[in-house]
């Protein structure tokens, strides 16, 4: 069996690679994705060994890489489009939202649109305003797309090859600070045999309080049960995965036994994926809670110039703060 | 062209009667509708707006089809693939950039497809008006861009819409051929139309055309066109009406006489009350097609909404056996 130790990065630019290689019709795309291999080099390699016509460096237009993939797809293709940094993703919204998301809907189901979109999303990499947004509730809350997030390297080779192989769209979101973190990848396991894309997965089986959190905050979260089980409390962290559709069944089951959740995202509270999830929570598990569903969540601030962002940043402190107030009932 | 402002004449009409939620019409504009589809061949592939049903008619897609999003049935009644044609374009620009990637990824696979994508004047003003023609034209992608300029984006007049010369000069910037042409004449739309689609059929790139015509009746039937533009420049352009037009030139050609004109005019009317007939069929749309197609693969959340709705539509027709 081959496993390598691999970067988040590195096993995303395999997991491209094997897609690429496993099918004609995967096109890559974007600014820069090219001879550069992109600014974060997510796709190093790729042009000069799949030629320009697979992975194709494109005008600077967010909204004409995603519009021009929607025609690509019609007939066929499988693009995968990038979109080099999160805060550059508006331009695209309305492809997105109301064609990439509707196209299939419109047409009566005649017409896929089997698009990746990968975002390199989440801040802690000190960068300047529009590199360090969490978008992921804009294109959650849109019927007719799907969103994913990959948190280590083993999801991130894996979870990539999947979203290619849907027939729906999907937003894959890469958690940027996380790219240069490593881990073992099996990379051997046939696809088919994977955890599927839209499962959450335990990552931390503990029996106190149930942490949910999805990409960058995952380590974050798994940094704070580690903290948490020397004062002898065990959190059992939940990495979603996909954020759309949620898969929750892991999520009810834990809080059924702990009875205490904490959500953690990056993105700012207010109308966010925790929202959705304190209330399904809820819903489902109503008899079987000991406190309210608590948020550790960005502030309700546009993204904060990179001097102050470790304020910003859910951090450990706040995650281990959360826990302890949900004893607090 | 008879048979098109026919059909268009029997829309308006059914809007009237309630039977489609609204109708944009595009009569005057004949000659572009129905020239601009003669242009291509049927496995080329067309990117219409809302004001195109005309065009897709004359492309040969079932009147019932074309009418289907505008009677509130489905968001589009053809299939796509099987008549090369995308569902009709509401926000404006947003196929611009559609055509431009289908059409690079035809090339790509060594087919001479051409794809038109046809835009209007206030269209030109939006980005991805912009953005396709210029991805379409540093891909060499064989895109024909038809932009019918009817003078007004439903209230708004073309000097409202750019400060450019003509709307064929944007494409100039971009590298483009582009020309213009009068778009009430049905003979020049076809030569023009018929040049730029061998342009990008050859490999040679896309084309812009800017075909100078008139939306003779408001935007859609909820519109008042009174408040916007005067009975005199109506009137001009009523003088210049393509149909007519046409029907002078070939009479006096000697191709066409009283007796062919009036076969032509009862064929529009056969067809026209065909059409009248299956539109007063009353459609039956299943209500839960609502959850139909919004995924290839749906998601268990819409499962879990479906049944919630397949459960009340179950109880409301059990009340209704009681009662």
């Amino acid at each position: 069996m081959a496993t390598e130790t691999l970067t988040l990065g590195k096993a995303l630019n395999t997991g491209l690679r094997r897609a690429l290689e496993n099918d004609s019709k995967v096109v890559i795309m974007g600014e820069d994705v090219g001879k550069l291999g992109g600014v974060f080099r997510i796709t190093d390699g790729l042009q000069k060994d799949f030629g320009d016509q697979r992975v194709i460096d494109t005008p600077l237009a967010e909204s004409g890489i995603i519009g021009t993939a929607v025609g690509l797809a019609i007939r066929g293709y499988r693009p995968v489009c990038e979109i080099q940094f999160d805060g550059f993703v508006y331009p695209a919204y309305d492809q997105i939202v109301s064609q990439v998301a509707k196209m299939h809907y419109r047409s009566g189901g005649r017409l896929n649109i089997p698009m990746v979109i990968r975002i390199p999303f989440g801040g802690g990499i000190g960068a300047v305003e529009h590199h360090s947004e969490s978008p992921e509730a804009y294109f959650a809350h849109t019927a007719g797309l799907k969103v994913v997030t990959c948190a280590n390297p083993q999801d991130a080779y894996v979870m990539i090859q999947q979203a290619i192989a849907s027939d729906d769209p999907i937003v894959f979101l890469e958690p940027k600070r996380r790219y240069w973190e490593k881990g073992q990848v099996d990379l051997d396991a046939p696809l088919s045999d994977a955890y599927p894309l839209h499962s959450a997965r335990v990552v931390r089986p503990g029996t106190d309080v149930t942490v949910l959190a999805y990409g960058p905050m995952v380590r974050t979260c798994l940094e704070a049960a580690t903290a948490a089980a020397e004062d002898g409390r065990e959190l059992e962290v939940i990495d979603l995965r996909s954020l759309s559709p949620l898969d929750l069944s892991a999520a009810y089951e834990s809080v059924k036994r702990t009875g205490r959740v904490v959500v953690v995202h990056e993105a700012p509270s207010n109308i966010g994926l925790g929202a959705e999830l304190a209330a399904r929570i809820t819903e489902e598990c109503f008899y079987s809670l000991e406190s309210p569903v608590l948020r550790v969540t960005g502030f309700d601030t546009p993204y904060p110039a990179a001097r102050v962002e470790e304020e910003y940043l859910p951090d450990l402190d706040r995650v281990l703060d959360a826990v302890d107030r949900t004893f607090g009932w | 062209m008879v048979l098109g402002r026919r059909f268009d004449t029997q829309a308006t009409a059914l809007t009237k009667q309630g039977r489609l939620a609204v109708y944009p019409s595009s009569r005057g504009q004949e000659a572009c509708q129905v020239g601009a589809v003669l242009a291509v061949r049927d496995t080329d592939w067309v990117f219409p707006t809302y004001r195109e049903s005309m065009a897709l008619v004359a492309r040969g897609i079932d009147p019932v089809d074309v009418l289907t999003l505008l009677r509130g049935d489905w968001h589009c009644g053809y299939d796509p693939t099987a008549v090369h044609t995308a569902p009709q374009c509401t926000p404006l620009a947003t196929q611009c950039v559609h055509a431009a990637g289908l059409a690079h990824g035809e090339a790509y696979q060594g087919r001479d497809t051409v794809a038109l994508a046809f835009i209007g004047d206030g269209a030109t003003s939006e980005g991805d008006f912009h953005e396709g023609i210029n991805f379409a034209a540093v891909f060499k992608a064989p895109v024909v861009y038809f932009v019918q300029n009817n003078r007004y984006a439903i209230s708004v007049p073309l000097s409202r819409q750019t400060a450019a010369p003509s709307l064929a000069y944007k494409g100039v910037g971009y590298g483009v051929p582009s020309e213009q042409v009068d778009g009430n004449d049905p003979v020049a739309v076809l030569a023009v139309l018929t040049r730029a689609v061998e342009h990008a059929r050859a490999g040679k790139g896309p084309f812009l055309v800017e075909a100078h015509t008139y939306r003779m009746e408001p935007h859609t039937n909820a519109d008042d066109a009174s408040r916007y533009r005067d009975g005199a420049e109506v009137d001009a352009w009523r003088d210049r009406d393509p149909v007519a037009r046409l029907e002078t030139y070939l009479r006096a050609r000697g191709v066409l006489d009283d007796a062919a004109i009036a076969e032509i005019a009862d064929q529009a009317e056969a067809y026209a009350a065909d059409l009248r007939t299956r539109m007063h069929e009353q459609p039956v749309v299943d209500p839960l097609s609502l959850f139909d197609h919004v995924y290839a693969e749906p998601t268990p959340q819409l499962i879990e909404q479906r049944e919630q709705v397949r459960a009340e539509l179950a109880a409301a027709h059990d009340e209704e056996g009681d009662a």
